[in-house]
């Protein structure tokens, strides 16, 4: 097992006759991803890379069985395109697409709140690199070659950063169960603890590297819930030491989420909550060496 | 994106927003006429993107035209320096001219995205005029916060409960809701990031008025909102920022002198920790996004060197949907072209790595590679000249 994706996954690409969908959906083939079809409107019938186009998701749902979409939608149309594979039944959607307007997110948010939590689609993204279980799947734009299999799963904000962490861990012989890019917005699908709860009821996940970022209150959520709720080590990185205090996010926006949003006071909370911070970000690789090694000894 | 106070107040009171009369002036002799069709006193308010004007000397009473067209030569084509601005300060093009208010009472009234809730969330207190970090830090308890569910709106009773909470009776109350509708569907209709209305005024006759206005909006929603995108000012913004923008790069300048080109936020802010840990100081932020092409990279440095400061580059990819060798025959082409001579340093990863590594080899330009991010920032902070002691 790993979360969300693997080899049996049964993935369609939403814009997969636009350039950019087909390009990274043919990657996602030749790395062993069960990719079983497309969605593009008004293009149903039509076949890319040998595989069916559909009108809707809802018939991609009933002819070949879609479980999970990946949404390469520009940003004007990105939201509809994810509230239609909620209302098809799909178990999750990724959506890479960066620049989708935060109302348009308000709503998709919303949107999915209508649902039981049985039929609830689980959405990751947008503006994120994708998710990867290697050796096994991905949707996404990442290169798959710079993971190691393995036993630690990633969760990030930053895809470029993400793929950072990937490389010094493999360096070092340290292999990912999956990867999950949850994205730069301010309004997302999946947060930090969402995913920390996936990694932590996943069997072969035994470690977690969280990489966040100044802005926003989903680190100090998610360090709450480590805390609380997980057995599994979480090793943590901030980006943005170096960060000058912004003032462009105007004035009623920095006084609502002024504390715990600067990555000084991030890696405080963090640390408060038990979890190990990277001192550096070129030091992510080592730190989750040591605690794994600690915990092996222990 | 910000907009002017003037610019915001006509949007706000096409929504139903009480705002004084006033007009727009980019001469002294347009401020006089304005102030004459009023009648006096006026009040004279510098429009520069930032707050604080007050207390820099940017707004003032005005009794005759004669002390309009003082302050108003005063303000003009020069810089206003608040404690919001940069030691710079922002230029003042324009004036508003605006009819007095007889000021009873001063309120605060700001809506924002929270982004815990997910919504636009409503804050708002009795205590006015005062920047709302400070009134947040002296008392909190004098805020009243609110959410509006998108799928619903804005619910009269919010507004009732609003109202009586910010201790208005009677007319007012009603009022209040006609200010509060203005700004929520202000904010929806035209894909606001904040509005602040700070002070919201009760005159002495018991009236609201919006005596000052503020607004933000999302960048990304721009494409849809072409009557927003009109009352952009590039006088107020970083030029640097606004060329990099028209290469689809996202720059932020800083107080270093290493330059920096990255691909992704995320990245880009890790390698400006790793410079600063490494004792030194970034230059800039700068991410070239995805798919960046060869004339993309020489925009980026470009931008980068348009920085009298910079003294080194560091150039670091870790190419996904990048492409290394795009992104080396940027950097060939870019020290070619602009005939560089300070040092630059290339740490590449990721995506067709080997192809972008030969190309830099094959260049035979003193290029200073590197393999990791470690060894990039040091040999980065190593290559800078040394000052003269």
């Amino acid at each position: 097992m790993t979360i969300l994706i693997d080899e049996s996954t049964r993935v369609i690409v939403q814009g997969m006759s636009g350039r950019i969908g087909k390009f990274h959906a043919e990657d996602m083939i030749k790395h062993g991803t069960n990719v079983v079809g497309g969605v593009t409107p008004g293009r149903g019938g039509e076949t890319v890379l040998g595989r069916p186009i559909f009108n809707t998701v809802k018939e991609a749902v009933e002819a070949v069985g879609a479980e999970a979409s990946l949404v390469f939608v520009p940003p004007p149309g990105a939201a509809d395109a994810i509230m239609e594979a909620a209302e098809a039944g799909l178990k999750f959607a990724v959506c890479v697409t960066d620049g989708i307007p935060s109302q348009d997110m308000m709503r998709v948010k919303r949107f999915l709140r209508r649902f039981p939590a049985a039929r609830k689609m689980r959405f990751i993204g947008p503006n994120c690199a994708g998710i990867i279980s290697p050796g096994k799947g991905f949707m996404g734009i990442m290169p798959p070659a710079i993971y190691l299999p393995g036993r630690v799963g990633i969760v990030g904000r930053s895809g470029t950063l993400g793929y950072e962490a990937a490389s010094q861990m493999k360096a070092l012989g340290i292999g990912v169960s999956t990867s999950v890019g949850i994205g730069g917005d301010p309004i997302n699908g999946s947060s930090f603890r969402d995913i920390l709860e996936l990694f932590e009821a996943d069997p072969d996940t035994d470690a977690v590297m969280m990489i966040g970022e100044i802005g926003g209150p989903q680190e100090a959520e998610a360090a709450a819930y480590a805390r609380d709720h997980m057995t599994k080590p979480v090793v943590a990185y901030i980006a943005g030491l170096s960060a000058p205090k912004g003032r462009k996010m105007g004035h009623a926006g920095a006084i609502i989420s002024a504390f715990g949003e600067s990555a000084q006071e991030k890696v405080e909370i963090l640390s408060a909550a038990g979890i190990t911070v990277a001192p550096t970000p070129s030091a992510m690789g080592e730190t989750i060496a040591r605690v794994l090694g600690a915990r092996q000894a222990a | 994106m910000d907009i002017h106070e003037h610019q915001a107040k006509d949007l706000l009171k096409r929504f139903g927003m009480p705002v004084p009369d006033g007009g727009i002036a980019f001469a002294p002799e347009q401020a006089m006429h304005e102030a004459r069709k009023l009648g006096f006193p006026v009040v004279v308010k510098a429009q520069v993107h930032a707050g604080g004007r007050g207390a820099a000397g940017g707004v003032k009473l005005c009794q005759s035209e004669a002390e309009v067209s003082a302050f108003a030569l005063s303000l003009l084509g020069r810089n206003l320096v608040t404690k919001q601005t940069d030691a710079g300060g922002k230029p003042v093009h324009r004036l508003l001219v605006e009819q007095a208010t007889d000021i009873g009472k001063e309120l605060y009234l700001g809506l924002v995205l929270d982004r815990k809730s997910e919504r636009i969330m409503i804050v708002a207190s009795r205590e006015g005029g005062m920047e709302i970090e400070d009134l947040a830090e002296e008392q909190p308890d004098a805020l009243i916060r609110m959410v509006i569910d998108p799928a619903v709106g804005l619910a009269p009773f919010q507004s009732r409960e609003l109202a009586f909470g910010l201790g208005m009776a009677g007319a007012q109350v009603a009022q209040f809701a006609t200010v509060l509708r203005a700004c929520y569907r202000a904010f929806r209709d035209q894909d606001a990031t904040m509005v602040e209305i700070n002070p919201l005024v009760i005159t002495g006759s018991g009236d609201l008025v919006a005596l000052d206005a503020k607004m933000s909006f999302d960048t990304n929603a721009l494409f849809r909102r072409p009557e927003v995108a009109a009352l952009r000012d590039p006088g107020q913004e970083d030029p640097r920022e606004d060329a990099a923008a028209e290469h689809g790069l996202s720059y932020v300048g800083l107080e270093g002198d290493i330059g920096c080109i990255i691909n992704g936020a995320g990245l880009a802010m890790a390698t400006m920790d790793m410079i600063q840990l490494a004792g030194g100081q970034p230059a800039n932020f700068l991410d070239i996004g995805g798919g960046a092409s060869a004339e993309r990279v020489v925009a980026a440095f470009r931008t980068v060197l348009s920085d009298p400061n910079v003294s080194v580059i560091l150039v670091n990819i870790f190419a996904g949907i990048n492409r290394c060798d795009w992104v080396a025959a940027g950097v060939v082409q870019a020290y070619r072209d602009l005939n560089l001579t300070l040092p630059v340093v290339v740490r590449l990863a990721g995506t067709n790595v080997e192809e972008g590594r030969q190309i830099i080899i094959e260049s035979g330009l003193p290029l200073l590679s590197a393999d990791t991010l470690a060894e990039a920032a040091a040999t980065a902070v190593a290559a800078r000249p040394r000052m003269a002691a």
